[in-house]
């Protein structure tokens, strides 16, 4: 390929009104966030520095319960996504007749609006009148109406199941493609040997597929990480905060209680574990690509 | 991308009859899992509020029927501008994204100058955080250029995430044109931008295509942050917040509610349907070769 001056300015030219576009709209509110981060901003006309005092006020709250729990449902969350998803793959990879329309039926919960599928769970998890606690009343398996978004220990778990319901559906197509990249006669030279399909499965798919498990798990990890839509239309991160997740929590001081100001500090917070994620993210998905080219 | 082909069954795939069963159960299971919600909205969506709204709890509608998918409109009479405003942003999105995108991949997939793969990166930590933490300044920005309260609030912001995927996807397809076609137009006295607009670009196409699919049901899907935060105006309301004027003052009118689900998810399911081959490709061929 020529090197050319032209060629230089014409590469730059293709590439200018994206970076542009993405720098006014992206990085230029990043940087803004962090100045109104060292400010009282609120809906007052004056606004003045107040140095660290915001990122201080984060330390004597419950900021560090919000962190935990952040932490501890997406983990959760991209755990049960993985399995679920692994699962998923190697099932709709049998070769069974339908298979075809089974992968179709796969996709809806994430070809869908997100909101659309949200109010759906938020119906099936009423205590009343939905079909999860209705069900369970039927089978003798709880005694009362159980309005599962009404307790914290209970809304903390459904919401994870929604937001794994959403993932679960590109996760497990994501996979099954790792899974169809394996050449065949690996499985045939097993199968000759007469081993058993679990140990296939133990020493050739599971193996082989741990790029793609390791890449889609950094994925979900930055994603659920965001999540913002499911919390915030079940439960609002209630009840009394035990749904409140990092993003919530900023949402909710920003917009909900108009400290700007504070809320900033508080995505900033955010944006640096954001940033760590996708340095991780970086660091493996290299580290991967050279290992595949050995 | 031998997903979706239809293939002999080798001696080694032959089942025995209990792992057949086990297979179709845990298929069952899984499918369940992923199709409850819709399922259970469809049966909501037939049946009478006296039904929904009594206990024990019953499964399947009694003297069910689809009134709620006519009385929907007239209890929240915007509805049909709520599909047409998600639509309109989504196809205004999908056209700006292209624009932008389409250059941007052809350079990143045939340039190799200093500083590109740095900008890559970038575009893809984008990807990476939510609008959701940059609400504040973004209203702001939205504020200053005079665009709260219209179709623009949440294009604009919206475009800025979908950049980074579309990038992605597009710049794989285009890394498989091969080179020599450039140097065939360059040989022939073809300038740059002739050789980007006449060779390449309708070689491209079947990507592009993908692309603006991928990115149609990303901005049709995605609407809501921005949408709740940047526009309060009910004529410009997309679908997923318009939907919140189905919980009425008292009561949510949840047959209702779920009928407008089902009307408004129609498109995104006959568009998967027509188009899922091309999406699996396009998600796997983005995703899995870097």
């Amino acid at each position: 390929m020529t090197k050319s001056r032209s060629a230089w300015i014409f590469a730059w030219a293709l590439l200018a009104p994206a970076i542009l576009y993405v720098l006014v709209i992206v990085a230029w509110p990043l940087v803004e966030t962090m100045r109104l981060s060292f400010t009282d901003a609120s809906l007052k006309k004056v606004t003045n520095y107040v140095g660290w005092r915001n990122y201080e006020k984060i330390y004597g709250e419950t900021f560090f319960a919000v962190i935990t729990r952040t932490f501890t449902w997406t983990f959760f969350s991209v755990l049960f996504k993985m399995v679920i998803g692994t699962c998923g793959a190697v099932l709709l990879n049998a070769a069974v007749p339908g298979r075809h329309l089974f992968r179709i039926l796969t996709m809806p919960p994430w070809i869908v609006p997100m909101a659309i599928g949200i109010f759906m769970w938020g119906w099936m998890y009423n205590g009343q009148f939905g079909m999860i606690s209705g069900l369970l009343q039927r089978f003798g398996l709880v005694d009362g109406p159980v309005a599962f978004l009404a307790y914290g220990s209970t809304a903390y778990w459904a919401t994870i199941i929604t937001d794994v319901w959403i993932g679960v559906p590109m996760v497990t197509i994501y996979f099954l493609a790792a899974i169809q990249s394996i050449p065949k006669d690996l499985y045939e030279a097993a199968w000759t040997d007469g081993a058993s399909r679990w140990m296939r499965f133990r020493r050739i798919t599971l193996p082989l597929m741990s790029p793609a498990i390791i890449t889609m798990s950094m994925l979900s990890l930055i994603a659920t990480f965001n999540s913002f839509d499911i919390i915030w239309i079940l439960t609002r991160g209630g009840p009394s905060g035990e749904t409140t997740t990092m993003i919530i929590d900023t949402y909710q001081t920003a917009i909900g209680s108009k400290k700007y100001g504070e809320g900033a500090a508080r995505a900033v917070v955010i944006c640096i574990f954001l940033s760590l994620f996708c340095i991780a993210y970086f660091r493996v998905t290299r580290r991967l690509a050279a290992t595949d080219r050995a | 991308m031998a997903l979706f082909q239809k293939e002999e069954t080798p001696m080694i795939d032959r089942y025995s009859w209990w792992e057949v069963v086990a297979i179709y159960a845990g298929i069952f299971l899984f499918l369940f899992f992923l199709l409850s919600p819709f399922i259970e909205g469809f049966l909501v969506s037939l049946k009478p509020l006296a039904q929904l709204f009594s206990s024990p709890y019953t499964f399947w509608p009694e003297n069910g029927s689809f009134k709620a998918y006519f009385t929907m409109w007239d209890s929240v009479p915007g509805f049909g501008w709520y599909i047409y405003n998600s639509f309109l942003i989504s196809i205004v999105s999908t056209a700006v994204v292209l624009l932008l995108v389409v250059p941007a991949s052809y350079a990143f997939a045939r340039f190799d100058f200093r500083g590109m793969g740095l900008v890559l990166g970038g575009f893809l930590a984008v990807s990476m955080f939510s609008g959701a933490v940059l609400l504040i300044p973004l209203f702001r920005l939205m504020r200053s250029l005079g665009l709260l309260n219209t179709y623009f609030a949440m294009i604009v912001p919206g475009v800025a995430f979908l950049i980074p995927s579309a990038i992605w996807l597009l710049r794989t397809y285009m890394i498989r044109i091969p080179t020599e076609l450039n140097e065939a137009a360059y040989m022939d006295g073809a300038s740059q931008f002739y050789t980007f607009r006449r060779v390449i670009l309708p070689i491209a196409m079947p990507g592009i295509i993908v692309v603006a699919i991928t990115t149609f049901i990303g901005a049709y899907a995605q609407q809501f942050v921005f949408a709740l935060s940047f526009n309060s105006k009910t004529e410009y309301m997309p679908l997923p917040v318009g939907l919140f004027a189905y919980f009425g003052k008292q009561e949510v009118i949840w047959n209702e509610l779920m009928a407008a689900s089902f009307v408004g998810i129609t498109p995104a399911l006959i568009l998967i349907f027509f188009l899922q081959r091309y999406l699996v490709s396009g998600l796997t061929a983005g995703a899995v070769k870097t």
